[in-house]
């Protein structure tokens, strides 16, 4: 047996429809020979067999549309025969479910632990997994059916994320009996609601955050830090960056800084492999952009080499191309932390997620003039919050304070050389 | 390497899809490298595979069409509906993406660099529009298309491509809603420059942008 994904056709592709069936069940099929049609933007695509045998099943129809990696089709090797009973009972859509059968693998929503989930009671929305991790072999998915797991809760450390036989013993191990609690539906039929499809970068957003959370044990460091220097900086060079193309912002002077701090640094700027901490010498800081829908984080590669002028081009053009959907590949692969800014919104501070697999990363709240004592006087000066969500798995309390106590420093000092 | 070249003047659809059909299956055997047709069709309005329903774009009725001296052809490419005819050039890029460049997204915004720069040789600035696939041009919030896309890529070797409007009757268009895009307008290289624009230096200001783009592996 060979499940038949949908292809990626480039990086940010996230979905494709399928146009065509050029074999039917019950077809044999050679391998490389074609299979389907796909459609995904304006370009439609021939897509061969990834074996030779013959096609037993087709799960997703002409016309719809899926993520890519969702497993479309499935082609039986000769030879390969001795699981195929069972593997077919596995993967044939459970006769009890309602209405519309699982064309896909199917997960849960994300608050559903196991899904015991009995006939009769309404079929909850069923959102299309985009997760490799749920492509896994029949004999797991006959498992995660008789335990009633969701295979994609699960963390898969076969090839390319899938869920091995052994991931998945492991966690039916060591689930904990009381998450059987069978799931309280969020609507019933006939309730006031209106319901909505997760676009593809919703669903992502949401698995990365969930997974980020399960993954480092995050907390948070928070720091007060006068603007007054920044500011008075920025309205003295402002016109000279004008003249230049650019905008000098608040962003550009704190990317600068914190770039520079993290030298000092390493550890906020590492991921955990297993037991081995991996330290990047390059500081490739992502700079969070919100979209009309969504948020999508650019990274600006090897910020600390950049003069203050450089970053204020660079994030001005990345955020540009964000909002215009013209970002490469390229331009959001390979942070090695991030910078968020709550404060464009009013925030006072924020408290991130941490975006895997890096291990800090920093909010910026709004900077407003409030009232604060210098040398015992009350004074008003621009004040902004910076808070550090880190992973204590790596980065104690300490060093998170150590390292904010820098960058305040940088910033309230920073120096006119740079600029 | 370099892109060969076929400036092949006018051919009828049906069989400039027999010929890619041919150049697929010699490129994919490794018989031709990288090839460029460029030619012109007779009046046609083709329909992409993706919309079977996209006859609905066709807003002339079948006499009307016949009066006009257009056919309609059904085609293997991506896309909806569109129109060719004189004065439009039609490229067509028989592309090997293996290795390094297996990327839908990243073939089609070559395309678009490849037309923008070709234009751009014309003093005629062209844009993407984002959620819009081919090549626009004109006033800031009111650009018409000046150039469409529409690709198919079999196991990565690729053909169909781009049509780029030079001198073409654009009332034609009137005959379909272009793409399926109903709201904006389409225009060409001549009424963008107000000036004559023959064939031929459409043709090389293509050929250069293409080997740009595509030649330097």
């Amino acid at each position: 047996m060979s499940d038949v994904v949908m292809p990626q056709m480039g990086e940010s592709v996230a979905e494709g429809t399928i146009v065509r069936w050029i074999k039917r069940v019950g077809d044999s099929v050679d391998k490389d020979e074609p299979l389907f049609e796909i459609s995904t933007d304006k370009v439609d695509a021939e897509i061969p067999s990834p074996d030779a045998g013959t096609l037993l099943e087709i799960r997703v129809p002409e016309g719809e549309t899926v993520p890519v990696h969702t497993v479309v089709a499935v082609i039986g090797i000769p030879g390969v025969t001795a699981t195929r009973e069972s593997s077919r009972a596995a993967v044939a859509p459970p006769s009890a479910t309602p209405a519309k059968p699982t064309a896909h693998e199917v997960i849960q929503p994300l608050s559903s632990a196991a899904p015991s989930r009995t006939a009769g009671q309404p079929a909850p929305m069923a959102p299309v997994s985009d997760r490799l991790h749920a492509v896994s072999s029949p004999v797991v998915r006959t498992i995660a059916k008789a335990h009633g797991v969701d295979i994609a809760e699960l963390h898969g450390t076969g090839a390319s994320g899938r869920v091995t036989k052994k991931d998945i013993d492991a966690f039916i191990a060591t689930r904990a009996p009381e998450r059987a609690a069978p799931r309280v539906p969020v609507y019933q039929p006939g309730d006031d609601v209106r319901l909505e499809k997760m676009t593809v970068m919703r669903r992502k957003i949401a698995d990365h955050m969930v997974n980020s959370l399960r993954t480092s044990a995050h907390i948070y460091s928070a720091y007060e830090v006068d603007f007054s220097r920044i500011d008075a900086l920025r309205r003295q060079h402002k016109a000279r960056y004008e003249a230049a193309g650019t905008s000098l912002t608040y962003t550009a002077f704190v990317a600068k800084a914190t770039a520079d701090v993290i030298r000092q640094f390493p550890y906020v700027n590492a991921s955990l492999d297993g037991g081995t901490i991996v330290y990047k010498n390059d500081i490739n800081l992502g700079v969070a952009v919100a979209l009309e829908q969504g948020l999508i984080v650019p990274v600006i590669r090897q910020a600390d080499g950049k003069t203050v002028m450089e970053l204020c081009r660079h994030i001005q053009d990345l955020a540009q191309r964000a909002r215009t959907r013209q970002l490469k590949v390229e331009d959001v692969e390979g942070g090695t932390f991030t910078l968020t800014n709550p404060g464009i919104f009013g925030g006072l501070w924020g408290l991130p997620i941490i975006s895997q697999p890096q291990v800090a990363i920093l909010a910026v709240g709004s900077i407003d003039k409030r009232p604060v004592v210098v040398d015992d006087e009350i004074v008003v000066r621009p004040m902004c919050y910076l808070t550090l969500g880190y992973d204590h798995r790596l980065v104690d309390g300490a060093d998170g304070g150590r390292f904010l106590q820098a960058l305040k420093d940088r910033l309230q000092n920073f120096s006119d050389t740079l600029l | 390497m370099t892109i060969h070249v076929r400036r092949l003047g006018r051919v009828d659809y049906a069989e400039a899809l027999e010929l890619q059909r041919t150049l697929v299956e010699e490129r994919r055997a490794g018989h031709i490298g990288d090839t460029l047709l460029l030619l012109e069709h007779p009046p046609v309005i083709t329909l992409g595979a993706r919309s079977r329903h996209a006859r609905t774009n066709i807003v002339a009725s079948a006499e009307e069409l016949a009066a006009a001296g257009v056919s309609v052809h059904d085609t293997g490419r991506g896309g909806d509906v569109t129109y060719h005819g004189p004065g439009q050039l039609v490229g067509y890029p028989i592309l090997d993406l293996r290795p390094d460049r297996q990327d839908v997204h990243r073939y089609v915004r070559d395309i678009e660099e490849v037309l923008i720069r070709a234009i751009a040789g014309f003093g005629v600035s062209g844009t993407r529009i984002p959620g819009l696939s081919g090549v626009w041009a004109g006033p800031l919030g009111q650009e018409e298309k000046v150039a469409a896309i529409g690709v198919r890529i079999s196991r990565w070797i690729t053909s169909h491509g781009f049509a780029l409007n030079i001198s073409t009757d654009l009332r034609h268009f009137q005959l379909i809603v272009p793409c399926g895009i109903a709201d904006r307008g389409v225009t060409s290289l001549e009424r963008l420059t107000g000036a004559v624009v023959p064939t031929t230096s459409a043709e090389d200001a293509v050929v250069e942008a293409v080997d740009a783009i595509f030649g330097h592996r």
